[in-house]
This record gives structure tokens, sequence and C-alpha cells, in this order.
């Protein structure tokens, strides 16, 4: 009887329908050549799916039916399917693909090749490869400003932002950065871009109209020697307030106000911290953290680290959806 | 909506005219050494363009950076004879309006072209030469060095092996001077770092082929003779960069023991294995163009065709005054897959850089190691930092 009031409480339990926050989040494992796909109600991974060799950028289609991630030492992108969550197709990116990006509709992609100075166009629907542009050495951050009409590249060892139109194609301004520009974001309401750079230790902010370089935010930590502080990935928050900027081997997570621009807080998260992502109700912002296997939890309203999750070997890209 | 438009036109119309403007050329000269080094290992004997295919890349990458910038990057190749003048052709080179020169020279024939070219406004950059003596009592206001010292190479090795706790050598040195220079920088590493070299040998270099057909069955018995009898040591350390035995002595010690300088774990700037910190994509565009590994030679000159290519984008110029203050100033740095920015010192002109340690199959580590701390930068724990410098830029 007893035991049946347990198995019958579990039952239930597993029944029990998931909160409707449930958001679910998939971490690409650079090392380990896995994708670990983490529950954000229960903090844990709840698969780990198999996938090609080095998997980097990570990215859902807009329509959430597909999760792609550049697997670089295959030459591909894979699309695993949310549904079955497994590899179900490939897509044709050009060599060694690293961060991509999509379009406002979801129709078209955007691939940083590192091997070819290139960004390669694909049709997400056709799954076929429609063109692409010439960039500077070693592309890498991609970028895609609100009103779909110009594309950001930043190439790292080139050492520049290139603005690239939409429409034509045609690469309409350079702007130079720091050393090793690796990821760019822009404000939602299209009002700044940022632009991290890994070996110069800056994240500079470009006006997007002007194409000029209007501040390099710069990052001081007690203790720690300069050339450790390695600004890579970068979230702002919609409502444009703030934003948060990985800082590599740093193991930190530094909290901007956007506004002002000045570093509010930095928050320990684990070692050699490199991309994040927000849940879909920016009440959190995960982050992953190459070295230490793991993936830090910030609650965004509270602005402290609440959680670490294990995930597979050396974490490296994240994106996250609605279940 | 038609303001928007107008600006999109009048800016396509300035990018265009921009464009159309000729670019700015950048005149870089690559000047090399006649003879070519022989090795004793067959896989190691350097290609016909070992260094210039380095620097090549650079312009390339330079290039695809300078189409945005309206900057072009070329390449002049001087490749000496044997017995022509090193000074005589940087003058040449200085004079076809090429200010920045970077050099596969040994130590004195660096120090006369350097001389050479004093009033010609010209800058050398040394790809090659590790003497510590060029970044010391010899140091120039026109040389760069980018290559790495032989004090910054023993300290990187010495550092590791301390970390590793093999703290007891058996020193073995070659016969030649420059196996003495690298015996005098190991002697220094190992007292900053606190090793002890338990005893020292000397290898004399009786002359001889460097490749026979029996070569093998003679070597195995010499070399377990050779290092017997020694007091008891953790590593055996090499130095021997005239390569006339130290590859023979791994796996062939009378007591089992690793061996570590010119042979077993070497430390060098760059290793064809190394693949942290996005150097894979270097690793392949080399191995794109150049059909083969990519040699710290390469790297080296890689690096120095890319900081004037770096110094000329930031400080928008061509102008050699122009590019060598940008770079000898506060704001240069250049990254080369070293996982920091590389800097230069300001008292000796030398780039600061990790050190990779490489046992020809896998980079084992990279130097400075963890907890050899230094007030200003981690990078000048290794070679002679500025408090101990006797250097006098002129």
């Amino acid at each position: 009887m007893w035991l049946r009031c347990v198995v019958f409480g579990i039952v239930l339990w597993l029944a029990a329908p998931l909160p409707a926050r449930a958001f679910i989040a998939y971490v690409s494992n650079e090392k380990a050549n896995t994708v670990s796909v983490i529950d954000t109600d229960r903090w844990s991974v709840v698969k780990t799916i198999k996938v090609g060799q080095r998997p980097r950028g990570i990215e859902f289609t807009r329509d959430g039916k597909f999760v792609l991630v550049a697997v670089g030492d295959d030459d591909t992108i894979q699309m695993i399917d949310t549904a079955t969550q497994e590899v179900a197709d490939t897509l044709p990116s050009g060599p060694d693909p690293e961060l991509f990006i999509q379009d406002q509709a979801g129709k078209i992609l955007y691939v940083a090749n590192e091997n070819d100075n290139t960004v390669t166009l694909i049709d997400l629907e056709r799954r076929a490869r429609i063109g692409d542009v010439q960039v500077g050495v070693e592309p890498e951050g991609m970028a895609i400003s609100p009103d779909g009409k110009i594309l950001i590249n930043t190439s790292e060892t080139t050492n520049m932002a290139h603005f690239i139109d939409t429409e034509t194609r045609q690469i309409v301004a350079n702007v130079l950065v720091d050393a090793r520009p690796r990821f760019a974001e822009f404000k939602r309401d299209g009002s700044e871009l940022w632009v991290s750079s890994e070996i110069g230790g800056t994240v500079a902010l470009i006006d997007p109209a002007k194409h000029a370089v209007t501040k390099k935010i710069s990052f001081e930590i007690p203790g720690l020697r300069k050339e450790a502080i390695q600004p890579v990935g970068i979230s702002i928050t919609s409502d444009g307030t703030t934003a948060f900027v990985a800082l590599g081997p740093a193991n930190r997570v530094a909290v901007v106000d956007a506004r002002n621009h000045q570093v509010a807080k930095y928050l320990l998260v684990g070692q050699r911290v490199w991309h994040m992502a927000f849940t879909p109700d920016e009440k959190y912002l995960l982050v992953t953290n190459g070295v230490s296997n793991d993936v830090s939890v910030i609650d965004v309203a509270a602005v402290k680290v609440i959680k670490t999750i294990q995930v597979g070997e050396l974490p490296w890209g994240i994106t996250i959806a609605k279940q | 909506m038609i303001k928007p438009l107008v600006g999109v036109v009048a800016l396509s119309t300035l990018v265009t005219s921009a464009l159309a403007a000729d670019p700015l050329e950048v005149r870089i000269g690559y000047l090399r050494r006649a003879a070519v080094r022989q090795t004793l290992s067959l896989v190691e004997q350097p290609a016909e363009n070992d260094g210039v295919a380095g620097a090549r890349l650079a312009v390339e990458d330079n290039n695809t950076t300078g189409k945005f910038l309206n900057q072009h990057f070329t390449l002049q190749e001087v490749h000496l004879k044997q017995g022509e003048d090193a000074s005589k052709a940087a003058v040449t080179l200085a004079d076809r309006n090429t200010a920045f020169i970077i050099v596969d020279l040994p130590a004195d024939a660096l120090l006369k072209a350097a001389e050479a070219i004093r009033d010609r406004g010209a800058v050398l950059f040394n790809a090659a030469a590790t003497d510590d003596r060029l970044r010391e009592e010899d140091c120039r206001a026109n040389v760069i060095h980018v290559a790495p010292s032989r004090s910054m190479l023993a300290d990187a090795l010495a550092q590791y092996l301390v970390w590793k706790q093999w703290k007891r050598w058996l020193m073995v040195v070659g016969s030649h001077v420059e196996d003495k220079l690298y015996a005098e920088a190991l002697r220094r590493a190992a007292a900053r770092f606190g090793a002890k070299i338990v005893q020292e040998r000397v290898f004399e270099d009786t002359g001889g082929a460097r490749r026979t057909d029996s070569g093998v069955t003679l070597i195995q018995r010499q070399m377990p003779v050779f290092t017997q009898q020694a007091p008891a040591y953790d590593i055996l350390i090499v130095a021997d960069e005239s390569e006339v035995f130290a590859p023979y002595l791994p796996f062939r010690t009378w007591d089992p023991r690793p061996v570590a300088g010119s042979a077993g774990l070497e430390p060098k700037s760059w290793d064809a294995a190394h693949d942290q910190w996005g150097a894979v994509q270097i690793q392949n565009r080399f191995l794109k163009l150049n059909s083969r590994h990519m040699t710290a030679l390469d790297m080296q000159a890689w690096t120095a065709a890319r900081m004037i290519g770096e110094a000329a984008s930031r400080a928008n110029s061509g102008d050699g005054k122009a590019v060598f203050d940008f770079m000898t100033g506060p704001d240069f740095s250049v990254a080369a897959f070293k996982g920091q920015a590389l800097t230069l010192r300001s008292w000796n002109l030398q780039l600061r850089q990790p050190i990779l340690l490489a046992d020809g199959r896998m980079v084992v580590s990279v130097s400075p190691q963890e907890g050899f701390l230094h007030q200003l930068s981690e990078l000048d724990t290794l070679g002679v930092d500025q408090p101990e410098s006797k250097c006098k830029l002129r």
C-alpha cells in the first residue's frame, strides 16, 4: 500500500504540467562535441545531444523548430530538430563556420567563415548557399541592425566592424576597433552597436549612423592583471538599460549601465566565460564557462549569480527559447 | 523617407571616391641570409622559403585589411648570396623608399646593417637573431626585436621545469659560440628560478657528416657513455644551437631521464602543433598558401609584418616615422595567437611574448607559468627586465 502510494505520487508528479515559464537552453560544448539541453525550471541538464566536431555558434531558428549549431571542424552547420532533439540536417555553410545570425524573418542565415575571409549567405528554407561577401581576415562576430538593413561582421585580425547593406550585400563602412573583435550586439532601439575586443580588452560603442566609435569601455578589476581581461560575449536588456559583458579568463561578467556606459558591478562566474543568453522573459542570464565546464545563472533583477550547472567539456555558445 | 536615402547616397559616394583614389603604398623589405641551416633531423630541415613565407602571408593579411583603408602593402625580398654584404642591401632597400626591413641575419651583420641605414630613417625588424647582446649592450634605436632572446627562451623553459619540480639539471653544452651563449642564458635562468645545475659537460664538435648510412649504431653506443656517471639529476638540459648532437640525446641517456633545451622539450615562439587562441586559423591559412607547416621563423616574420600593418592602420599612415612612433608609443599592441596582446618593451624594443614549450609533436605548456608574478607584466618575467637592462637606445 505504502509503496503503491509512492509510485502513484511519482506518476502524478511526472504527469503534472510544467509551469508556464518553462524555457529550454541549448549549450554547445566545444571539446565534447555535444550540445547540453538545460531545463530552466529545474536548472539541470535534461539531455546531451551528440553533434559534429567543435560545436561553437548556436542559435534557435526564429520559428523555434530547429537549433542551428556551427560545427567548425566539420565545415558545416547542423540543424537539431527541437521536437526530437536530434541532428536532422546540415547547412552548406562554407569552411570553418563559427558565429552566425538570421534576419528578422528567419529566411536568410549569415555565417562568418573564419578560414575564408567571407560571410556566407544561406537560404534557410531551401537550405542552400545563395552568396557571399568578402570581409576582413578571420571574420567572427555577427549582428543585424534592428531594422534589418545593416549586417555587422567583425574580423579578428583586420580588427574592424564591417557594415554590410543587407539589400545590396555590399560593404558600406568599416570601423576600426581594438584588437581581436569577437562579438557585436545592437541595442534594441538601434542607437548603439557594441563590439567587444578580446585582446584589446575593451568594448567599443559605435554610432551606427555615423559609423564612428563614440566611446570605449574598459574594465579594471583589482588584483587582476590587464591581460586577463578579455571581453567576449555581450547581452543588452531589451529596454536598453543594462548590458552584460563576459570577460573571458577574468572569470567575471561585467554589468554595465547601458545608458551612461559606466561599469556598475563585476559578477564572479566560472572560468573563462565565453557567451551568454537571456531567458525570453529576461529574468535570467545564462553564461558559459569554458574552462570550468559549467553554466552560471545570473538573476538579472538581483544582479547575482544564483546557480551553477555542470554541462559538457568546454562549453562555448548558448541559446534559449520557450519549450 | 527622403532624408535617409540622401544620406545613403552621400555616404556611398564618399566610400566610392575614397576607394577610387590611389592606395597608399607601404613597402616592407625582407632581407635573408645566404646560408641555410643544416639540421640533424631530416623532418626539421628548413624549407627554402623559411621565414619569408610568414612575411608573405602577413602582407596578404595586411592587404585584406588595407583594402578597407586604402592602404597597399608590398614585400621587397632580397636573398643575399654567399659573401654578399647585408648592409649594402639594406641601404639599397632604404633608398628605394622601404622604411621597414625585416631581417633574417646573424647578430654582427644585423648591427652593421642597422648602422648603415641609421641616417635613412629606416627601421630593422629582427626576426631571427636571439642574441641577448642585441637587446642589451648592443641595442639600437632603429632595431625592433620580434624574435625572442635566448634569455626569454631559457626563462620560459626554467619556469616550467621548476613548476614541474624538475630542479636538478645535468647540462650538456656544445662547443660552438652560440651553444655557449644559450648555456649562459640557461645558467642565468636556473639561478633566477631556483633550479640547480648538478654538473656541466661539453660535447666537442669533431666535425664529420650529419647523415651517414651506419650512423645509428655508433650514436647508440656514444650517447649512453657520454651521459654516464652523472650526479643525481631530474632532467638533462642541452645547449646545442648548432645542432651537432642534441637530437641524439632523447632515449639514449645512461639514466632514464627526459631531455630539454635544444632537443626534447624546446622553448620556441611558435610550433606547428600550436592550436590555442585561434591559432588553428593562421596554421590553416599558412598551410593553404605554402603547402607546409609554419615554423617559429615563419611566425616571427609574420608578426613583424603584421606589426607594420597594425601600426599603419592605427596611425592611418604609411609614413615611416609616423608608423614607427605609433609602434613604439603606449597604444600599440599586436595580436598573434598567443592569448594576449603583444607589446614592445620601451627600453630595448623587444616584443613581449608568451613562449611555447613543444616536444616536436605537441605544445606541452606555455610560459610564463602561473605564479611567476611581476608588478607590470607577467611577460616581463621572461628575459632581462628593465631594472637589470644594460641597453641605452641610441
